[in-house]
């Protein structure tokens, strides 16, 4: 029985491929165009919420409801949370193929990542799409200020 | 043969030539390689978080406020200054990546430096301003 042992150091062999879509060339290109695009909508979102007025210290109910009754931050915050969790995900995607040893270690640490990536997509998208900015009964002092003119 | 001596040459020089020399092994390549990846886990980790405690908001305003007075605590402002700095770096180096491989690699190391002096720019833009907002509350 013979075996051929390959030159160190020759390259590893692909399977070659003879169609279809080579996703880890799109990943890779999606990394950069969200990541150019989050640096906008994030570094946005963080001056808005913590460098002007009094910053963290005036976050409540009213300043988010205030935001998310707006289109506008609607669609700034659907945007982010679409980028951003995909962007994370595939980022986490990569770490785990570096980084877990096994087979079934990889498998299950990335059908955890795709699991909260998209119920937290899922979750998201739909609180700010059926949020309710002057929720019925709740105390006026605790609402934002489009409330009181509606 | 003066042809062999020529591939001999050029191959000494590659595997004599220092782990330093190379784009991500040694130096600032692979410290801002290896810091993306730690900056990159914590704000994944942030990530899942703020949007469950974001969520609150369709829960009912008493629900929210008790989170998000959570995030105005002192300890947690000390926090948010972290979190800052770590989207700060992740982003800024992220261009520098992106620049790295559609512009010029040869730049990266000085593109590296540039990246630590609007980090510490914009930290100094944001961190006095945050810590008066968390502190004087």
């Amino acid at each position: 029985m013979t075996s051929t042992i390959e030159a160190p150091r020759s390259p590893y062999t692909r399977s070659t491929r003879k169609s279809g879509v080579n996703w880890e060339k799109w990943g890779w290109i999606y990394m950069r165009v969200s990541g150019v695009v989050l640096v906008v909508l994030i570094f946005g979102h963080l001056f808005v919420n913590l460098m002007t007025g009094e910053g963290v210290s005036a976050l409540n109910f009213a300043f988010v409801a205030g935001k998310l009754a707006s289109p506008f931050w609607q669609i700034w915050d659907v945007l982010m949370l679409w980028l951003a969790l995909i962007h994370g995900g595939n980022g986490m995607r990569t770490l785990v193929n570096d980084y877990a040893t096994s087979r079934i270690s990889r498998g299950i640490l990335k059908v955890a990542i795709l699991v909260s990536v998209v119920s937290l997509i899922v979750l998201g998208t739909l609180v700010v799409y059926t949020f309710d900015a002057c929720p019925a009964g709740s105390p006026a002092d605790l609402l934002p200020a489009v409330c009181s003119t509606l | 043969m003066p042809q062999t001596a020529g591939t001999l040459d050029s191959q000494q020089k590659t595997t004599s030539r220092r782990p330093a020399g190379t784009l991500y092994r040694g130096n600032t390549g692979m410290w801002s390689w290896v810091l993306h990846r730690i900056t990159g886990v914590a704000i994944f980790f942030f990530l899942l978080v703020h949007i469950l405690d974001t969520a609150l908001v369709r829960v009912s305003p008493e629900a929210y406020n008790a989170v998000i007075s959570q995030y105005q605590t002192p300890i947690m402002g000390l926090g948010e200054v972290a979190l800052v700095g770590a989207i700060v770096f992740h982003a800024f180096n992220g261009l520098r990546i992106i620049l790295i491989d559609f512009w010029n690699a040869k730049y990266q190391r000085v593109l590296f430096y540039v990246v630590i002096g609007l980090w510490v720019v914009t930290m100094l833009g944001f961190v006095p301003r945050h810590l008066i907002n968390v502190f004087s509350h």
